[in-house]
């Protein structure tokens, strides 16, 4: 287990004041949000900042954590000396993150601090005839631009946490194969009945909803069940006009380029987006690539062009 | 792991959620979703309360709400303008790349 310097996660010295992490937190903590952070590992760093934040915010805990001692280093070896955390209290629970959205805390937090308690035991519960149903779960999941156009089965893992009978509760990890129907645009979600957390008594399961999110791709850009591509051909190609090859999620196809395209040219192919009841439409652009004057025969035909082609790219600038 | 694969409901455009649906996915209670409702964050179809319907994309944005006030401290009217800034940005985002892209 690796050692983690919250006071290096939260940025902060290590003498700063209460009110000092307080600040520190909700800047950060705005910075990382998931829903309005950008940065690519939001999620992670926003996840660690929290974890960070429930341990200096409280001073009890604070100091427990800073008796282990001013010379670790951030991802060092670590295990919990014995009776490390004598003469304080802190027994479990109270965690701020709370919420319907498990997530775990790191193995080095819980071997420090213990894990995130229950709000109440399934067992007792159960006992007196209570029922209520299991709550709801979310989850992300990221798929290739091609499974939109052709569905897939995707494998999902979760971290599911569960009472044990000694009433604590531990996170498991459950994986799911879910089909990812053909058609779904970015954002949308799947409802998985009966997936999420199990119910006290009688009560059913909840469900599990997935979000689908699209894995950048290297050339294809996606807004809605529209696709867009940018397709490089050569200045003949434009000029003279004729058929290229187009590469599209659901495979190539030809394209007919008509004379005199210039540079940015936009052609629609009708109907060959992400597909659905009213398919979108795949959008091709052409840019113009030059052959590089790199060889004396590429030099020559050049020159040939500039002595015999009567053409002024600036005239419309006036010079 | 079982080998089943599991066949969800796609919450497609034409997808509506009822207020208990919409409630229970967020874990918050009705009254939670009509303060929403209020503000103006949500805007449901069908007269009155027990006819009201949601779409899927607005299931998203009680979520981001409910983790905006809940991780940041941000109240009602904040996260309003957070979620109209947040799409604001979105739409500049796409622009921004469609203009790069024609460049």
């Amino acid at each position: 287990m690796e050692f983690e310097d919250y006071y290096e996660v939260m940025g902060v010295k290590r003498d700063a004041t209460q009110d000092e992490i307080k600040r520190a937190y909700r800047k950060l903590a705005r910075k990382y949000h998931p829903d309005v952070s950008k940065e690519a590992d939001a999620e992670e760093k926003f996840k660690r900042l929290g974890e960070a934040y429930e341990v200096l915010k409280d001073p009890e805990k604070r100091a427990a954590y800073d008796q282990l001692g001013k010379n670790w280093k951030a991802g060092q070896d670590f295990n919990p000396p014995p009776d490390w955390d004598a003469g304080f209290e802190f027994s479990g629970g109270g965690f701020t993150g709370g919420g319907g959205d498990s997530q775990a805390y790191s193995d080095f937090f819980e071997s420090l601090f213990g894990q995130r308690s229950g709000g109440f035991t399934g067992a007792g519960a159960s006992q007196r005839g209570f029922h209520m149903r299991g709550q709801d779960h979310h989850a992300k999941v990221l798929i290739d631009l091609e499974d939109a156009y052709q569905g897939a089965t995707r494998n999902i893992t979760l971290q599911v946490p569960e009472v044990d009978p000694s009433g604590h509760v531990i996170t498991k990890q459950r994986t799911l194969k879910v089909r990812i129907p053909k058609g779904v645009k970015q954002g949308q979600q799947i409802r998985l009945a009966g997936q999420g957390a199990p119910g006290m008594g009688q009560g059913g399961s909840g469900d599990l909803y997935l979000e689908i999110e699209f894995k950048p791709h290297p050339f294809y850009r996606v807004e809605g069940r529209d696709v867009y591509l940018e397709l490089p051909v050569a200045p003949w190609e434009a000029a003279l006009g004729g058929k290229v090859k187009v590469p599209t999620p659901a495979g190539v196809l030809d394209l007919r380029i008509p004379p005199d395209s210039g540079s940015g040219k936009k052609m629609r192919l009708k109907g060959k987006g992400i597909p659905g009841r009213q398919p979108g439409d795949f959008y091709v652009q052409l840019k113009i690539v030059l052959p590089p004057a790199a060889s004396d025969k590429a030099k020559v035909l050049y020159e040939k062009m500039k002595q015999e082609l009567p053409f002024n790219p600036r005239a419309a600038l006036g010079v | 792991m079982s080998d089943e694969i599991l066949n969800g409901v796609l919450l497609d455009d034409d997808c509506m959620l009822t207020l208990a649906e919409l409630s229970r996915a967020c874990a918050m209670h009705a009254e939670w979703v009509m303060e929403l409702v209020d503000e103006g964050i949500l805007e449901p179809r069908g007269t009155g309360i027990a006819r009201w319907q949601f779409s899927a994309p607005e299931l998203h944005r009680a979520r981001t709400v409910l983790h905006l006030q809940r991780d940041l401290g941000v109240n009602l009217s904040g996260a309003a303008l957070a979620l109209e800034l947040l799409d604001e940005i979105q739409d500049l985002r796409q622009q921004l790349h469609r203009f790069k892209s024609r460049c």
